[in-house]
């Protein structure tokens, strides 16, 4: 009680107002980045002139009248593959995020809300599928498997999910203890009604945040496994394979490099501060995931880097 | 009682870490199982000749029953000895463990290299919170933080290895037989990779436990008695931040298991992860499978050493608060 005193009358004081503002900027500068670059990759393919498989010129051709960003080892256009290079990375990377949001989500609340063994049982689950070093299995099953778009979507999606659910449990635990919920159980609200109707909106900020953040790693994660020539269908123009199949050319036509490279740290600095300005800004609301003086303890108990949104993107990607 | 509840968290920690390198083990195995068709005709692929497919099921043991067949490669892992490689007949061993050594050493370089500089850096930019090193710092981690290993990579290549500066080599190249040691030189660009991969993470762990640490009362009252600044973070601040720290150092180390294996690739360094992609490739499914075991447990065990530290350093936390984690 004393801490929600406190809070609020931090936000009141005229410099908390002022970071806060402040950060929302930073987010919506960050915002305006990603939706660029998104918009960008997305309105891509219509705006290229030349094929991204037509063979314009000799490999790694500085940059011409013809191509203004030279050619790639084989001699196609860069700049027409980097137009619709985003396309599968970014289809990808939403689906990942929102497939493990989602579940994510749904595995939290039903923990936070139910509480007692059915929380414990899941918790126990959660905590196992984390000490598993996730990327190094998900290589794993790549490489036998075979790279398809939908073994890596669901790789990716299964290694949001428990961090999700920690954070979305974390905030779920809260707003079940309070008055209106206890008023609807008293009142015979069925369970499924609660959870959609009463905690569901009250989880949007946070929801939010771990959108921002997946989506950051999970652009990060795809992107890698084209640079390592994981992709499903290699005919695809891929901002990730592209860094990879021209590095040989570097000195001749480092363009072909450098810019799928820049787009993608472009759009993952984007995304990354949107995410955090969105949490920081959670603060001091009832629902934000750091308002929550036990989220220290459990720092320090050191289960997960994860409550504590001043690590937006700042996890430990196992 | 304290030590009672901490002996058992701590049995739980090892018993839980124990359950998951087993788990690991299971499915690495039964990833191989999953192999569609006959795993011997998809090792060989369009290389299959009756006696390889013939050599390669022996190897493989797949007219045996499975589990006889997970029983026989787990005892191989523990007694040392994992079986010959399906692509040139080494032994999985001699192949993966040089390649081990040579990951180790560019872990503890990167060890060396980034945690005193970037709990340093944590420690500054906490005393000048709100100043302009501490906002710019704060920046550059949450930029840093956000940015895949490869690009990290890359962009390091393109400053530092190509016309721009072309100071070190973009490629480490190792003569065979020779170690990595011997060229110090093909060591600094991939350890400044993941030097700076993991310089947000311990920034920020750092930057937010000393924060916490100085606003607290027994600092204020130092601070009031006119202490100086050094002897405040160092015999005040940093003590009671460690715990948090040090956890994240151990965690940081934990995710760079995972993480060398797209840095390496970057360089073209001779080391596991480099190894693994090899594999991958070769689908050698020996070497993938001794090389995933070996980066899980190194994983899991730095996990579980992350969590013992958290709790030896903090023997405030109740045993009620332990048995929840």
């Amino acid at each position: 009680m004393a801490n929600d005193l406190i809070s609020k009358n931090r936000s009141g004081s005229g410099y908390a107002l002022w970071r806060r503002m402040s950060e929302l900027k930073a987010g919506l500068v960050g915002l305006a980045i990603g939706l660029i670059i998104i918009g960008g990759a997305l309105i891509g393919p219509l705006l290229a002139t030349v094929s991204p498989t037509d063979f314009v010129g000799a490999p790694f051709d500085p940059p011409s009248q013809d191509a203004m960003l030279g050619t790639d080892f084989m001699g196609r256009d860069v700049l027409s593959r980097v137009l619709h290079g985003g396309t599968q990375i970014l289809g990808l990377s939403a689906l990942a995020t929102v497939i493990g949001v989602l579940i994510g989500t749904l595995l939290g609340i039903v923990g936070g809300y139910l509480k007692g063994r059915t929380d414990d049982i899941i918790m126990r689950l959660l905590d196992v599928a984390m000490a598993f070093p996730q990327t190094v299995l998900a290589l794993l099953f790549i490489s036998i498997v075979g790279p398809k778009s939908w073994l890596i979507a669901i790789l990716v999606a299964a290694i949001h999910i428990p961090q999700v659910a920690r954070v979305m449990r974390s905030v779920a635990l809260r707003v079940s203890e309070e008055d209106y919920i206890r008023y609807a159980e008293a009142i015979g609200v069925s369970m499924t009604r609660i959870i959609t109707r009463e905690i569901l909106p009250n989880l949007t900020a946070p929801l939010m945040v771990e959108l921002g953040l997946r989506f950051t790693y999970s652009i990060a994660l795809i992107a890698g496994l084209g640079f390592l020539g994981l992709m499903a269908d290699p005919s695809i123009p891929d901002w990730g394979m592209m860094v990879n199949e021209n590095r040989i050319g570097l000195l001749s036509n480092a363009w072909a490099v450098a810019t799928p490279v820049l787009i993608l740290a472009v759009l993952t600095i984007g995304t990354n501060i949107f995410a955090d300005s969105l949490g920081r800004s959670n603060r001091g609301m009832p629902s934000g995931p750091a308002d929550d003086p036990k989220d220290d303890e459990k720092l320090s108990a050191g289960k997960t880097l994860e409550t504590n949104s001043d690590n937006a993107a700042g996890e430990i990607r196992g | 009682m304290v030590s009672s509840p901490m002996l058992r968290f701590t049995i739980r920690r090892v018993f839980l870490g124990a359950l998951t390198l087993l788990a690991v083990c299971v499915i690495v195995f039964a990833a191989t199982q999953i192999l569609p068709g006959d795993a011997a005709r998809a090792v060989l692929g369009r290389n299959a000749t009756p006696e390889r497919l013939m050599e390669i099921r022996a190897q493989l043991q797949l007219d045996r029953p499975m589990i006889i067949q997970f029983w026989s490669w787990f005892s191989g892992i523990l007694t040392g000895d994992p079986g010959q490689s399906l692509v040139n007949g080494m032994r999985v061993i001699d192949i993966v463990y040089p390649r081990a050594v040579n990951s180790a050493v560019l872990l503890v370089l990167t060890f060396l290299a980034s945690v005193p500089l970037s709990i340093a850096l944590g420690v500054i930019a906490a005393l000048y919170v709100g100043r302009v090193v501490d906002t710019s710092l704060s920046v550059i981690a949450l930029a840093l933080a956000a940015l895949p290993e490869f690009v990290v990579g890359i962009l390091l290549i393109l400053l530092l290895s190509t016309s721009l500066f072309h100071i070190f080599p973009a490629v480490s190249l190792v003569p065979p037989g020779s170690s990595v040691l011997q060229n110090p030189i093909i060591l600094v660009m991939p350890v400044l990779t993941l030097s700076v991969v993991c310089f947000p993470y311990l920034f920020r762990m750092t930057r937010s436990a000393v924060l916490e640490v100085l606003a607290s009362e027994y600092i204020e009252m130092a601070r009031l008695k006119g202490i100086s600044t050094l002897r405040l973070v160092f015999l005040h601040a940093l003590p009671n931040a460690l715990a948090p720290v040090v956890q994240v150092v151990a965690l940081t180390l934990a995710y760079l298991a995972g993480g060398v294996v797209l840095v390496e690739f970057v360089f073209g360094y001779p080391g596991i992860g480099q190894g693994l992609l090899d594999a991958v490739v070769a689908r050698d499914i020996p070497v993938i499978q001794l090389t995933v075991l070996l980066l899980a447990t190194v994983y899991v065990l730095l996990n579980l050493v992350a969590d013992l530290i958290a709790m030896l350093l903090t023997p405030k936390m109740s045993a009620r608060q332990w048995q929840t984690t």
